[in-house]
C-alpha cells in the first residue's frame, strides 16, 4: 500500500478555541504538499495529532494506512520535524540524533549519513544549544531522515534559513518528492512554496478550504476576469451586464468583469462606444490567491471594505 | 504528470523494543555532561563528607576506650554483648534442675555531679535500675560470650526468661518482694532448658523452652545479679547530661535454693564475670552466704551492645556511620531525577521523545531504568567505600563498630544504592506529573529534606513526631542503614542515625512505593495529556 498520511474529520478544541473543525486530507506520495494557513488555522495541531501527540475529540489520523502509536520504529514510517528548538542545549548535535537512533536500534552509521545529508558536517559535534535557527533547522531535518523514511513531515522548516539555506531546502524536499516520498510542508507564507510544492493543502479556521494542485489553484484564483478601466463606469457596467458578464466595481474607475474574455470586451465597448484606458486579463499570484481563498478564514484581520455587486 | 512510484526504503534492520527505548535513555543522560558530573559529585559529596566525619559513634569514653572495646565479646550469633555479672555456681555434669526463691532486689547507682537524693554511706544513689537483673542461669562454660539460658527477677520488668543474649521471654510481672517473692527454676535436659516461675513455689508455670545447641555434658549452673549501666532517658537530659549514663549495681536475695543433677554436695564458688574495670567501679560487688540464704550483688549485664553507646562505657559505632551524608547525595540525584524529564518538557523535546516512542507507558518505564540503574551503580562503590573504609577510619580512632553479618553489610550496602535509585526514580515521576522544572526541583528537595530534618528528634523536639517522619515519608528508607537491631529489654537511645521504626526492608519498601505510586499517577498522565 502506498505511504501516505491520511486525516478525516478531525476535531479538536482547546477550552473554548476550536482548534480542528472537520480537518480531512490525504498527502500522496511522490509530492511535495503544501500545508497552508495563517496562523491559528490548525496546521501544527493537525500535525500533532498525526504525530499521535495530541488526542483529537473525534476523527482519524493514519500514516502509512495505522494511528501513529501502531507503529513499529515510526521513525522510519514518517519523520517529522515539528520544532526545531525541541532539543537539550548541552547535547551536541551528533548525540542528538544518537539517542534517536537508538530508540529504533539503528546503528552510528545512519547518524553520521543523516549528518552528512542535512550539511551539518563537522558542526554536528559542537553543543546543539549554540547552534543558529538555521542550523537547527538542519538538525531537524537531519533528524526527521533518520528512518529513511517514506513519508516527512516539516513544520515551517523554511524559518531561519539563510537564502542559501532555502534554496539547499528546496532542492531537498523537491528531491525526496522525486524519490517517491511523500512531504508535507506547512508554512503561513505562501511565497515560501511557490516554487516547491505541487499540492496545496489550504487552510483556515481549523478545516480544509482547498485541496488542489498549484496550477488550479491559481487558475481558479485567476478565474477569466479582465480589469477594465473607463471614466464612464455606469455606461460601461450596463453593456456588459447585458452582454452576459457580471461586473464588480473595485475602484472610482476600476471594473472586475467575468464571464467575458478581454477581447470581447473590447469589441462590446467599442461598439457601444463606452471609452476606456485599458483592459487587461488578471493574472492571480499564488499570494493573491491564497488571500483571496483564506480572506474570510483569517481571524483577526483588518475591517474589510466591500462593494457589492449592483 | 508524471507519475512517481511510492518511496520504498531499503530493509533496515533494527527494533524499538524496551532495551532500544532503555539505550535511547542511556545516551540521553551520558550525553549531557553536566548530569554525569552532577552524578558523580553526589557520590564524591557521601564519601567526602561521610569519611571525613570525626565524632562518629556514640558512648561515655572516658579512661576506657581501646582496651575495652578490644575485649569484646561476641554471643553465639556474631553480636556484640555485654558479659558481666556476679556469678555464683557450681558445675553441672548432667541433666538436672536449678530452683531458688528470690525475695529481694534493690539497687544503686552512681549519681552524676548535682545529685542531692538519699544515698549510701559509699555516696551511691538508692535506684533499682529497670533492666537490674537477679536470677539463675545454665552457662554453657565461663568464656565470655558463651551460650546461656536463664531465669531472672528484674527491676521494672517482672521475671524474664533470657537466652544467648537477644531472647527475651516475659514470664510473671509485678516487682519482687519479701512479701511477694519470685520462685525461679531451669531445667536442663540435653540441649533443652526450659524455666518455670512460681509465686509460691508449689504452681509453676512454664515461661518457655530454649534449645542450646552442642551444649557440652558438664554445664555451669547458678546464680547472678547484674545491673547495668543507668540510662537516664532520653532527649533532652541525655543530651545535656553528656552521656546520660552511670554504672549502677543490685543485690538480690536468694533462698530454698536446690541444685538437682549436680556434684552431690558441690560447693557454691562466687566470681565476678567479665570487665574487671566495670567490678572496679563499683563497690560492694561480691556474695555472701548465711544458712540457705544467699545475698549477691553484681553490676553489668548480660545482654547485647546496641548502638549509641547508651550501654557501655566504652565509644561504639555502626558500619553505617559515615553514611551521614547519604542525605546530600540523594537531593543532588533526585533533582536530576526530576530533571531529567523536565528539561524535556521545558524545550518541547518530549514531543521528540514520544514521536521516537508512541508507546509512552515504555518510554517512562526505559526512563526510570536508566535514571534507577545509574544511581544504583554509581551509590554501590559509593556506600561500600563509606561502610568499609569508615569501619576502617571508626576503628583506627578507637572506636569500637558493632560486628554484623556480611547479609547485614550487604544489606545496608546495597540498601543505600537502592536508596539513592529509588529516590531519583521518584524524583523523575514528580518531574513528569508537575513538568516545570522549578516546581519538581522543589517539591522533591521538600519531600526528602523537610521529613528528614523534622527526623531529628532536636528539631520537633517529640521523639513520637519524629519518629513517624521515618514511618510515613519517603525518608523512611533511611531504615535500610540500620545495621543493629533495637533491643526491648536494653535501655537505650533507640533513634536516628542508628535505629529507625521500621525494619530496613520495610522503610526501602514505603519509598518504594510512593515511587510506585507517582510512577502510576505519571503514567496515567503522560498517557492522557496532549504533550
Amino acid at each position: 500500500m502506498e505511504a501516505t498520511i491520511e486525516v478525516a474529520g478531525l476535531h479538536k478544541r482547546f477550552g473554548s478555541t476550536v482548534a480542528l473543525d472537520g480537518m480531512s486530507f490525504v498527502v500522496q506520495p511522490g509530492k511535495v504538499t503544501g500545508f497552508v494557513g495563517p496562523n491559528g488555522a490548525g496546521k501544527s495541531t493537525t500535525m500533532r495529532v498525526i504525530l499521535g501527540l495530541d488526542t483529537p475529540d473525534q476523527g482519524t489520523a493514519l500514516v502509512d494506512g495505522q494511528p501513529y502509536a501502531k507503529l513499529r520504529r515510526p521513525l522510519s514510517h514518517i519523520g517529522a520535524l515539528l520544532d526545531a528548538g525541541a532539543l537539550q542545549p548541552g547535547r551536541s548535535a551528533r548525540n542528538h540524533l544518537l539517542w534517536l537512533a537508538h530508540s529504533q536500534g539503528m546503528t552510528v552509521q545512519r547518524v553520521d549519513e543523516v549528518i552528512e545529508q542535512a550539511g551539518l558536517g563537522t558542526a554536528a559535534r559542537r553543543k546543539a544549544g549554540g547552534y543558529s535557527l538555521g542550523m537547527r533547522q538542519r538538525l531537524g531535518i537531519a533528524a526527521a531522515m533518520l528512518g529513511d523514511p517514506p513519508i516527512l513531515m516539516l513544520d515551517e522548516p523554511f524559518n531561519g534559513l539563510d537564502p542559501e539555506g532555502i534554496v539547499w531546502a528546496r532542492a531537498f524536499l523537491r528531491s525526496l518528492a522525486a524519490q517517491g516520498r511523500a512531504v508535507l510542508v506547512s508554512s503561513h507564507l505562501m511565497s515560501e512554496l511557490q516554487d516547491t510544492a505541487d499540492h496545496l493543502v489550504v487552510t483556515g479556521r481549523g478545516r480544509v478550504i482547498a485541496d488542489t494542485s498549484v496550477a488550479e489553484l491559481i487558475a481558479a484564483a485567476s478565474g477569466d476576469r479582465v480589469t477594465l478601466r473607463t471614466r464612464e463606469r455606469s455606461q460601461a457596467m450596463t453593456v456588459l451586464a447585458q452582454a452576459g458578464g457580471t461586473v464588480a466595481t473595485t475602484d472610482r474607475d476600476t471594473l472586475s468583469v467575468g464571464g467575458l474574455p478581454a477581447e470581447r470586451v473590447v469589441t462590446l465597448l467599442t461598439e457601444a462606444g463606452v471609452p476606456f484606458a485599458e483592459v487587461s486579463a488578471h493574472r492571480a499570484s499564488l499570494e493573491e490567491a491564497y488571500m483571496e481563498m483564506t480572506r474570510d478564514a483569517v481571524e483577526f484581520r483588518a475591517q474589510p471594505v466591500q462593494e457589492a455587486t449592483p | 504528470m508524471t507519475t512517481i512510484a511510492p518511496y520504498r526504503a531499503p530493509q533496515q534492520a533494527g527494533q524499538d523494543g524496551f532495551w532500544q527505548l532503555a539505550h535511547a535513555e542511556w545516551t540521553k543522560f551520558r550525553t549531557v555532561r553536566g548530569w554525569l558530573i552532577a552524578a558523580i559529585f553526589a557520590m564524591v559529596l557521601i564519601d567526602g563528607l561521610g569519611l571525613a566525619l570525626v565524632d562518629a559513634g556514640g558512648g561515655v569514653g572516658g579512661g576506657c576506650r581501646a582496651s575495652c572495646a578490644a575485649a569484646v565479646p561476641t554471643g553465639p550469633s556474631g553480636e556484640a554483648v555485654l558479659d558481666s555479672f556476679y556469678y555464683v555456681r557450681q558445675p553441672l555434669s548432667a541433666d538436672g534442675s536449678l530452683t531458688v526463691r528470690v525475695t529481694s532486689l534493690t539497687g544503686e547507682y552512681q549519681p552524676q555531679g548535682g545529685y542531692v537524693g538519699p544515698h549510701t554511706p559509699s555516696g551511691l544513689a538508692s535506684k533499682l535500675v529497670p533492666w537490674a537483673k537477679a536470677g539463675i542461669v545454665i552457662q554453657q562454660s565461663s568464656k565470655p560470650g558463651s551460650a546461656y539460658a536463664a531465669m531472672m527477677v528484674t527491676g521494672q520488668h517482672g521475671v524474664r526468661m533470657q537466652y544467648d543474649y537477644t531472647g527475651d521471654i516475659a514470664g510473671l510481672p509485678g516487682q519482687v518482694s519479701a512479701a511477694s517473692p519470685r520462685w525461679l527454676r531451669l531445667t536442663r535436659s540435653g540441649d533443652t532448658i526450659i524455666g518455670y516461675d512460681s509465686a509460691d513455689g508449689r504452681h509453676w508455670i512454664k515461661v518457655s523452652s530454649v534449645q542450646l545447641p552442642g551444649l557440652p555434658k558438664t554445664v555451669l549452673a547458678g546464680m547472678f545479679a547484674t545491673s547495668p549501666l543507668y540510662f537516664q532517658g532520653n532527649f533532652p537530659s541525655y543530651a545535656q547530661s553528656g552521656g546520660g549514663t552511670s554504672p549502677s549495681r543490685a543485690t538480690g536475695v536468694f533462698d530454698n535454693v536446690s541444685l538437682l543433677g549436680g556434684r552431690p554436695g558441690g560447693a557454691w564458688t562466687g566470681e565476678f564475670v567479665g570487665s574487671s574495670e566495670r567490678m572496679d567501679s563499683m563497690p560492694g560487688i561480691g556474695f555472701h552466704q548465711a544458712g540457705g540464704r544467699f545475698t549477691i550483688t553484681g553490676t553489668g549485664d548480660i545482654a547485647p551492645i546496641v548502638g549509641g553507646g547508651t550501654n557501655t562505657n566504652f565509644v561504639t559505632g555502626t558500619i553505617a556511620d559515615h553514611l551521614v551524608a547519604v542525605i546530600f547525595g540523594l537531593l543532588v540525584l533526585a533533582v536530576i531525577g526530576a530533571m531529567f524529564i523536565t528539561t524535556e518538557y521545558r524545550r518541547g523535546m518530549i514531543r521528540v521523545t514520544l514521536t521516537a516512542s508512541p508507546r509512552r507507558g515504555r518510554m517512562l518505564a526505559a526512563k526510570a531504568v536508566v535514571i534507577g540503574l545509574v544511581c544504583f551503580v554509581l551509590g554501590l562503590p559509593t556506600a561500600a567505600l563509606a561502610v568499609i573504609a569508615g569501619s576502617a577510619i571508626s576503628r583506627s580512632r578507637g572506636i569500637y563498630i558493632l560486628p554484623v553479618s556480611w547479609l547485614t553489610q550487604v544489606q545496608v550496602i546495597v540498601g543505600v544504592a537502592a536508596l539513592l535509585a529509588v529516590a531519583a526514580v521518584l524524583a523523575m515521576a514528580v518531574g513528569t506529573i508537575l513538568r516545570r522544572s522549578v516546581v519538581a526541583v522543589a517539591t522533591v528537595i521538600v519531600m526528602f529534606l523537610v521529613p528528614y530534618v523534622l527526623g531529628d528528634t532536636s528539631v520537633l523536639g517529640s521523639p513520637a513526631l519524629s519518629e513517624w517522619m521515618f514511618r510515613v515519608t519517603p525518608v523512611a528508607a533511611f531504615a535500610i542503614q540500620q545495621s543493629v537491631p533495637a533491643y526491648a529489654q536494653v535501655a537505650g537511645q533507640y533513634g536516628p542515625p542508628e535505629y529507625f521504626a521500621l525494619a530496613p526492608w520495610a522503610g526501602l519498601a514505603v519509598l518504594c512505593a510512593y515511587a510506585a505510586v507517582a510512577l502510576a499517577l505519571a503514567t496515567y498522565l503522560l498517557r492522557r495529556r496532549d504533550a
